[in-house]
């Protein structure tokens, strides 16, 4: 059964038009993939799938379970299991990312009813998932994202994402800025994810990180709409043909 | 669950615009008569039993202070304070003379207790326990009003040779000490407040280190105002003599009253040889409501002098209450590889106004100093943080490192900062650094994003930026300090 | 220290007042313009010499450093007008055309109006207030809201001075270089300025101040400044006073949006300096970068004060200040940062840093912020100290000698601050200058 649904979804961003009808089904434990140039609007659907304030749905919805979240708060959402993996993690001074991890995972399952995790648990939890990152303990103990390469930005954000479990996983442009190795690494840590529970969009501009994370569909969004649906191999054809196709009239 | 939840939890318990500690103790009160003359401080010295030395030294402050005016530089504005139109010395009224606690009016344990300070040793024995399984102690000297009303761990402190207790006991059982101290790091004729605090100040609290003692538990002075109208004064003196060290803390608050009321204390540390002494506040008067109706002018002084070679003087300040602050804990570095520290975090919200800061002197050789100030502002209120770094042209080898950071949370709140920084000397080295910053959406969102309440993550936010300073606080105090901080911002998110 | 009692009145300030009392009558204006002085002097008369008690000038107690007033210079005769013709010319041979001011007074001989790019105007300043001229009047005094007594005094007693206008789009391709003389005489000048750039205009101003060794002459100038929406203006200006002289100098802008201002002061000469700048940010999207160096030896007092006043959105400002302090002097930066409620999205930031290349000399630093508004950028750095011995150790170890090795640190130290001008020219001029000021150090 569909666990995503997104209909006729318009959305727009300092009242400018970015999203113009997108429509999308995604089913429990497949991955997607979203692709298209620059400016077509795959890092704005992301945000409005996790509820970021300022960008303002002006038609269509988006289902979890049959149910809209659009009314609903961002943390309201994330307890749901939405998880975002930001292109551009932020920093937090002084916010441990032990802390910053604990307090999340305490927090959405205290709101899902669910017991908190003991001390013990969680630490020996944590220590596992970073040990497969290859995050070293001493970077948990740093301040969140601060003073982290590139690559440590993103393999926390892979951490953290295995700490939530999420049920929908969005990963916004996870490759970008990322060698090969610290792409592979990411990827074996979603890879790691994927289960029958667990559905990803995967939104990137280049074929390269579908290598590692392999989706099931393909999506081509352009100007705020998908254009174009196929398998994995839509994703090689864009890879050789470029996006010009899908952005003829895009410099008018 | 971390300290970030409790301290969420702590503001969901709350209402709004409701100050904890606001309650007001029924008791009956000796006071002396409105207003502020010669007479005034005679009775007050007389009240004490105080040696003639201790009246004719009030009573030259007295007289100096009526030649000043109140200062005007800081970036606090009030409407004019009428002198004569306070009360100068109030206290419990008690049938004799106290035996033990159980003689103690009965309401004033309550407050206490109300107040989580607990005065009976048998129920502080229990203390904090330490994350090595150990539990510590915290010896407490009660102000209320303008008199100390009890102060535990005498007997156990004086074993150890430390002597803590109420100024105004010094004054009888160790005059010669005081005489030799008093006044000498903040003279009676420093400024406005110091010198109206010289003429009329009814206790606080007296702490003498003997050389080589380290004292053997945290110390603290309590500090409640409850009387109307009153001014509190209250003075304390800390001698760390060589080799020694002492950790002390004050706590104050104040019932929640339509009038602001005056509180000028002076503190004075001075440091021998080799000497430590951390100062610890956490600062908790009456804000006033959310309108600025209300609340406590603290105008403060509070001063250390590091006296002797390699002797170090800390302030850690948590300031959260008060209508109005107006204090500069500084540091005069005069022994040579002495060190100043002070670190600070300062919250105002509402209608607070706060100007704050440090002033470290390096007269010293290879002095060093350090200052770590954090303000934040919310509400309506006005948050400045004002520091003075200077050498002599003696002090080779200064050293000062100072960070000030302001975080604004709402759009009508303002941070300020004003340092001064004097170098008069080309092998000192000054490095001062300042940020004003807002707490970001895109970092809140962030939170929420992970499932933090937008309460829950503005208090993640605040504790992240105010953890160098929290750290510095002893530990008993420093899960305190941190629910502190979530209820003073209270309300500041929309 | 709480004491504010009415001080006598010094006898500097005495004769400030027989001054302008036997100026008055023939200083240039009617009118408004006499209504302007007599305001402006009884805003002196009120205030009386700046003095350390005045916050904003804590550190140079005009009362104190200023003992005597002097009478206003007379009009420079022919041997004046020689002298400053054969000078060197302070920046070199940057192209640019001169306006020459002996005494404060404006010498057209020594000036060049010939050609004027379309949409420039210029005009001696006791001309247009002599003829009441509009353009003038109607920004004289009102440029920005400033109580400053300094810059009262200069409203009270301006002689001469310059007025420039330039049209709205017109480019002025040629630096315009203000070349101050002063007296070689124990004697005043006040001049008054006035420049103003419509809307995408653009033009770079260059005022030099120069003077006699021997002569404890005294300088109060004051240029106003009108930046208007899109345009881009230069101003840069070396104090190279003689070593007696005292110069208080003011320059007060308001910048219009999405403009451009760039500023810098440079100075080496001069016994008393007093160098303030007023900045209001009126329009939103400005980019404006506020410099300046001080190069200071003997017994030198220089301060610069600096308020940039926020009061528009989006607007970027950078500050940095740089001292290299040799012998006993003094040097002092304050700079005050204000982002007034509703300046959303304001990114300033300011440094002020001093090297003490001797133990006499004495840096002060207030760098001030003050926020009232939340969502912005704001910071601001102070540094003091010496050398750093372990680059001076480097060098060394490279074979450099001691003296080549500080004066290599002193001038990347001092370039960072010249490197922010835009004139590629004037930036080699001013650094050859440092240069030229380190192979003269003993």
């Amino acid at each position: 059964m569909a666990l995503l649904e997104i209909k006729n979804l318009h959305a727009e961003v300092d009242g400018k038009k970015i999203l113009n009808g997108v429509d999308l089904v995604v089913k429990k434990g497949t991955v997607h993939a979203i692709m298209g140039p620059n400016g077509s609007g795959k890092s704005t659907l992301s945000y409005v799938l996790a509820g970021k304030p300022g960008y303002t749905v002006t038609e269509g919805d988006v289902l979890l379970d049959g149910e809209s979240i659009l009314g609903m708060e961002p943390d309201e959402r994330a307890a749901k299991g939405i998880f975002l993996a930001f292109q551009y993690p932020l920093e937090i001074p002084g916010v441990a990312s032990m802390t910053f991890l604990r307090t999340a995972v305490n927090a959405q399952r205290k709101r899902r009813g669910e017991p908190e995790l003991s001390t013990p648990e969680f630490m020996k939890r944590v220590r596992w998932m970073a040990e497969k990152l290859e995050i070293e303990p001493e970077m948990l103990r740093r301040a969140v994202n601060v003073g982290f390469s590139g690559g440590e930005k993103k393999r926390n954000e892979v951490l953290q994402m295995s700490m939530l479990e999420p049920r929908l996983a969005i990963l916004d442009e996870t490759d970008s800025g990322l060698d090969i190795d610290a792409l592979r690494i990411a990827a074996d840590g979603v890879n790691r994810l994927r289960s029958p529970e667990c559905s990803m969009i995967v939104i990137t501009h280049y074929q390269r990180l579908l290598d590692y994370i392999v989706p099931d569909v393909v999506h081509v969004l352009s100007k705020g709409r998908v254009v174009k649906t196929g398998g994995k191999e839509l994703a090689h054809e864009l890879e050789a043909r470029g996006y010009a196709e899908y952005q003829d009239d895009a410099a008018a | 669950m971390p300290a970030v939840q409790e301290t969420v939890d702590q503001v969901r318990r709350i209402d709004v615009d409701k100050y904890k500690y606001g309650f007001v103790t029924d008791i009956e009160s000796d006071k002396a008569a409105k207003g502020l003359s010669e007479e005034t401080v005679r009775f007050i010295s007389a009240k004490k039993g105080e040696p003639e030395w201790m009246l004719q030294w009030r009573l030259e402050a007295f007289r100096h202070w009526q030649t000043m005016r109140e200062p005007k530089w800081a970036r606090v504005h009030y409407p004019p304070i009428d002198y004569q139109d306070l009360y100068y010395y109030s206290a419990p009224k008690k049938k004799k003379s106290l035996k033990s606690l159980d003689e103690l009016d009965p309401e004033i344990l309550r407050t206490y207790e109300k107040l989580g300070i607990p005065l009976r040793e048998q129920e502080i024995l229990a203390g904090v326990e330490r994350p090595d399984g150990t539990r510590s102690r915290v010896a407490v000297d009660a102000v209320f009003d303008s008199v100390s009303v009890a102060t535990t761990f005498q007997k156990e402190l004086k074993q150890a040779g430390v002597i803590f207790m109420p100024i105004s006991e010094a004054l009888r059982e160790h005059p010669d000490l005081v005489r030799k101290y008093l006044g000498t790091v903040v003279p009676a004729t420093d400024n406005f407040f110091a010198t109206l605090n010289s003429a009329v100040f009814s206790d606080g609290s007296f702490v003498y280190v003997p050389p080589g003692v380290r004292c053997p538990m945290e110390l603290s002075t309590y500090f409640r105002i409850n009387e109307k109208n009153t001014g509190q004064f209250e003075r304390t003196l800390i001698i760390a003599d060589k080799g020694s060290y002492v950790s002390y803390l004050e706590g104050c608050t104040a019932p929640s009253r339509d009038e602001n009321q005056l509180h000028a204390a002076v503190v004075e540390l001075i440091a021998h040889d080799d000497a430590e002494i951390k100062y610890s506040t956490i600062q908790n008067w009456y804000p006033g409501d959310k309108e600025g109706k209300g609340g406590i002018y603290n105008f403060v002084t509070k001063r250390g002098e590091c006296r002797g070679a390699r002797s170090k003087i800390s302030w850690t300040q948590l300031e959260t209450g008060s209508a109005i602050t107006w204090k500069y804990p500084s540091c005069i570095l005069r022994g040579d590889d002495s060190r100043g520290e002070f670190y600070s975090i300062a919250i105002s919200n509402g209608r607070q106004q706060v100007d704050s800061g440090t002033k470290m002197w390096h007269f010293g050789k290879n002095t060093t100093s350090r200052i770590i100030s954090k303000g934040i502002a919310a509400g309506r209120s006005n948050n400045t943080y004002r520091g003075l770094v200077t050498t002599s042209r003696g002090a080779t080898g200064a050293r000062n490192f100072t960070a000030c950071d302001s975080l604004l949370i709402g759009d009508k709140a303002g941070a300020h900062t004003i340092p001064y920084i004097e170098a008069k000397n080309s092998k000192a080295v000054f490095e001062h650094e300042a940020t004003t910053s807002k707490i970001s959406d895109d970092i809140l969102f962030y939170c929420r994003q992970r499932g933090l309440s937008a309460e829950e993550a503005v208090a993640l936010v605040v504790n992240g930026f105010v953890k160098d300073v929290l750290q510095q606080l002893p530990m008993e105090f420093a899960v305190e300090a941190q629910k502190l901080i979530s209820i003073s911002l209270e309300g500041s998110v929309g | 220290m709480n004491v504010d009692v009415k001080p006598m009145k010094t006898a500097a300030e005495l004769s400030l007042a027989g001054v302008y009392a036997t100026a008055k009558a023939r200083l240039p204006g009617g009118g408004a313009v006499a209504a302007l002085r007599e305001s402006a002097f009884r805003s002196f008369d009120a205030q009386g010499l700046p003095h350390r008690r005045i916050e904003e000038w804590k550190y140079t107690d005009l009362r104190a450093l200023m003992r005597e007033a002097r009478t206003v210079a007379a009009p420079p005769d022919a041997a004046a007008k020689d002298r400053a013709k054969v000078a060197p010319c302070v920046i070199g041979d940057v192209e640019c055309r001169r306006i020459v001011f002996i005494n404060g007074v404006f010498v057209p001989e020594l000036s060049d109006l010939s050609a004027l790019e379309p949409g420039l105007t210029i005009l001696s300043m006791a001309e247009a207030l002599a003829k009441g001229d509009v353009r003038v009047t109607q920004h004289l005094g009102k440029v920005l809201d400033n109580n400053d007594a300094a810059l009262a005094l200069n409203t009270a007693l301006m002689g001469d001075g310059i007025f420039i206008h330039v049209a709205a789009g017109a480019a002025v391709d040629k630096p315009l270089h203000l070349s101050f003389f002063g007296p070689d005489t124990p004697a005043s000048v006040f001049t008054r300025s006035l420049v103003v750039v419509e809307k995408a205009g653009r033009a770079m101003l260059i005022e030099s101040h120069e003077g006699a060794s021997d002569a404890d002459y005294q300088v109060n100038a004051a240029i106003e400044l009108v930046v208007g929406d899109e345009a881009h203006v230069d101003h840069v200006k070396l104090i190279a006073e003689g070593v007696k002289a005292l110069h208080v100098s003011t320059l007060l802008a308001s910048i219009g949006a999405r403009a451009r201002f760039n500023d810098f002061t440079f100075t080496t000469g001069g016994a008393v300096v007093r160098n303030q700048v007023f900045l209001r940010f009126d329009g939103a999207d400005t980019v404006a970068g506020i410099r300046g160096a001080n190069l200071l030896d003997g017994k030198q007092h220089v301060d610069t004060t600096l308020v940039a006043d926020h009061h528009a959105v989006g607007c970027q400002s950078r500050e940095l200040f740089k001292a290299v302090l040799d012998g006993d002097s003094h040097s002092i930066f304050q700079g005050k940062i204000i982002v007034q409620p509703g300046a959303q999205k304001t990114d300033a930031r300011m440094m002020t840093q001093a090297l003490l290349l001797s133990d006499r000399a004495e840096s002060d630093n207030k760098p001030e912020l003050e926020i009232f508004a939340d969502d912005v950028q704001c910071g601001h750095g102070a540094t003091a100290g010496a050398l750093d011995q372990n680059l001076l150790f480097y060098l060394k170890a490279r074979g450099i000698p001691q003296k080549e090795a500080e004066a290599l640190l002193i001038q990347s130290f001092v370039g960072e601050a010249i490197e922010g001008i835009e004139h590629a020219g004037l930036r080699e001029v001013l650094l050859e200058a440092v240069a030229a000021h380190l192979a003269a150090r003993k």
